[in-house]
């Protein structure tokens, strides 16, 4: 609960005029692994590249993603609201050379998500 | 002992076995109850009658795989660590001055800290009470020192309290633990716990509170020369003319609330912050150092795992060595395989399809670190601050003091940030040279004109970008454990995995050394079976 708070909390907090809703989200949670320009790092392990992502065309891939996590990514449902969630994948599908117009919805991710593990960290 | 006929408290069976067998059976008694055993370690595996010639290939160069390499090599086995990067330790690390870090991403940093000084960017404490890592840093040779946990004199800033002014940590614990005294004596004077406690435990409770907050006469936590003794003085006691001390008033309950004092107790209190703890001379990377020398001979640096097979009765991983691009393989019969998890999801991994699932399953938290060079101690010359951490409600979470070369001359480098949870992401996505410079604005709050002014310089690493973890730790929660960790610790076939995602004492290097030892011993046991 704590963790929710906070996320929110720092996300809502500098709302600097940000032209897409998704921005805010990407350039604080998001690109501490992807990267700024979303093209993603390669070490004794990978880190997906984002920009001109084939994947992205599929909107329930990344809901699925985002919210259930993958490999070393932690998920982020219940971390981030589904708008959130919804605005950020949108941002993403829209920027970094990618060109899939179609809007994500909240909808969509209270649909599809996965949803957040009811057990506590131990 | 009361004769209700209800079964026996433990703790009344613990003074009868005393009272009759003396301190040792009272001990024994104690283990098997698991109240005196504070780790599970029972000393170094015994490993006996490996077959001649049997082999083991160790992944990863971290405490887990040179522990695993240094018991399994002394058992007889022929082995072989293939390690990422060109040091051994893995998380176990330290960067000192003349250091180049490239996190992922590309960003470089040359660590210009002066000769002696570093910033531990995985471990910097260790509790006492982690007996499998004092054990070998013993045996190895690694000297240790004293690590600061808790100093009443460091600070606690809160943004909500006191307008933004950091007080001592002794005067609010000392306030809280008055006011909440104070409260509960009320209580029981209102009647409120009469139903709870029987009238003499009261009485006797009033006292023992009347001690432990210093209540005056009237059980109040007051302005006085006996409260001013613990939470400090307005003019402290002095020889001569001005010798007599003035007595400080006490802090406001809602202050203290807002200070959020109650939870850095806690946190204090946890048994892995308890004294004593440890820190190794030198920086912690001196334990993946002398790890790495007893197994030395064993280790190939450089080599990415790409993948891991287990067909032929045989274990054969496909490395990369990266300093030459080549393709390269290594072949044994067993191997111990202590990648971290996000790693290992992404490597051909030839095993159940029940282990494959569970290391798809565990994400890895983040975390953010900063070490920041200042060129005086002044913490040390101004504020009598000698190491210990101060806390506030910014991002950066703490400041703490060197707990190593006290009361010496500076330059000294300070942790300037431990963030994790969401603030960490934020702080990642930053180039390092933002890193640095928001942990100065924020420490800069408990230390106002000094702070940013003695900075010289600073180092910084963000977890989520370490290449050869892709995270801090493994982070489990009830569900997967129950789901997954017995299939993860599980012998498949010819391979184990070990490390600190392998055990219940995550993110600690107890729990990647406990998780090895586990590991060989029924690596071994499987061995022979064979």
């Amino acid at each position: 609960m704590l963790r929710t708070a906070l996320l929110l909390g720092l996300v809502a907090a500098p709302a600097i005029a940000a032209p897409h809703p998704g921005e805010t989200i990407y350039r604080e949670v998001c690109q501490a692994c992807h990267m700024a320009d979303a093209r993603g790092a390669v070490g004794a392990g990978r880190i997906t590249g984002l920009a001109s992502n084939p994947n992205l065309e599929f909107p329930d891939y990344a809901i699925a993603i985002v919210t259930g996590g993958k490999g070393p990514m932690p998920w982020f449902r219940g971390n981030l609201t589904d708008q959130q969630i919804a605005d950020v994948i949108s941002y993403v599908r829209t920027h970094f050379g990618n060109r899939y117009k179609s809007r994500v919805t909240a909808a969509q991710v209270a649909e599809l998500g996965v949803p957040a593990p009811k057990g506590q960290d131990r | 002992m009361e004769t209700t006929g209800r079964a026996p408290t433990r703790r009344e069976v613990l003074h009868a076995i005393g009272l009759m067998g003396g301190a040792a059976v009272l001990y024994q008694a104690m283990e098997a109850m698991g109240h005196a055993a504070e780790s599970q370690f029972a000393g170094p595996p015994n490993l006996s009658g490996a077959r001649p010639g049997a082999s083991v290939l160790v992944l990863g160069a971290g405490l887990a795989g040179m522990l695993a390499a240094y018991e399994l090599g002394k058992a007889g086995y022929k082995v072989q660590i293939l390690e990422y990067n060109n040091r051994p330790g893995g998380r176990n690390w330290s960067l000192y001055g003349g250091d180049t870090y490239t996190e992922l991403g590309g960003a470089t940093q040359k660590v210009g800290f002066a000769p002696g000084n570093y910033l531990n960017p995985g471990p910097w404490r260790i509790p006492y009470h982690h007996r499998t890592l004092l054990h070998y840093c013993k045996a190895f040779g690694v000297v240790l020192e004293p690590f600061i946990q808790l100093n009443h004199q460091a600070l606690v800033h809160s943004s909500k309290a006191f307008g933004g002014q950091p007080k001592r940590y002794r005067e609010l614990a000392a306030d809280w633990d008055g006011n909440v005294a104070e409260l509960l004596a009320k209580a029981i004077d209102n009647k409120g716990l009469d139903s709870t406690i029987v009238a003499a435990d009261r009485d006797r409770l009033k006292e023992a509170l009347r001690e432990w907050g210093i209540l005056d006469k009237d059980m109040r936590y007051a302005k006085n020369l006996r409260t001013a003794r613990r939470r400090g003085y307005d003019r402290p006691l002095g020889g001569g003319v001005d010798g007599a001390p003035i007595a400080s008033q006490p802090f406001a309950l809602t202050d203290l609330l807002d200070s959020d004092i109650g939870g850095i107790i806690a946190s204090h209190m946890e048994s892995q912050h308890q004294t004593t703890m440890f820190q190794p001379v030198g920086g912690m990377g001196m334990i993946g150092k002398a790890f790495g020398k007893q197994v030395a001979d064993k280790i190939r640096y450089n080599a990415k795992v790409t993948k891991i097979d287990q067909s032929g009765g045989a274990v054969t991983a496909t490395y990369t060595d990266v300093a030459t691009n080549t393709v390269q393989t290594a072949k044994a019969d067993y191997c111990v395989c202590t990648i971290p998890l996000g790693i290992l999801s992404q490597i051909e991994l030839d095993a159940s399809a029940g282990l494959l699932s569970a290391i798809a399953a565990i994400p890895y938290s983040n975390s953010v670190k900063v070490g920041l060079e200042m060129k005086s101690r002044f913490w040390e010359d101004d504020e009598a601050i000698y190491g210990g951490m101060s806390f506030t409600d910014r991002p950066i979470s703490l400041v703490s003091y060197p707990s190593n070369g006290m009361h010496s001359a500076g330059p000294a480098v300070l942790l300037g940030a431990y963030i994790y949870g969401p603030a960490s992401y934020r702080f990642a996505g930053m180039t390092p040279q933002q890193r640095i410079a928001e942990a100065l604005e924020d420490g800069a709050v408990l230390h106002p004109g000094r702070y940013k002014e003695n900075y010289m310089s600073g180092a910084t690493v963000a977890w989520s970008r370490v290449p050869f973890t892709l995270g801090c730790c493994a982070q489990w929660n009830e569900d997967t454990r129950k789901e997954h960790y017995q299939t993860l610790v599980a012998v498949d076939d010819r391979i184990v995995l070990a490390g600190e995602h392998a055990s219940y004492i995550g993110c600690w290097m107890e729990g990647a050394l406990l998780s090895s030892l586990d590991a060989v011993t029924r690596l071994h046991k499987r061995a022979l079976e064979a």
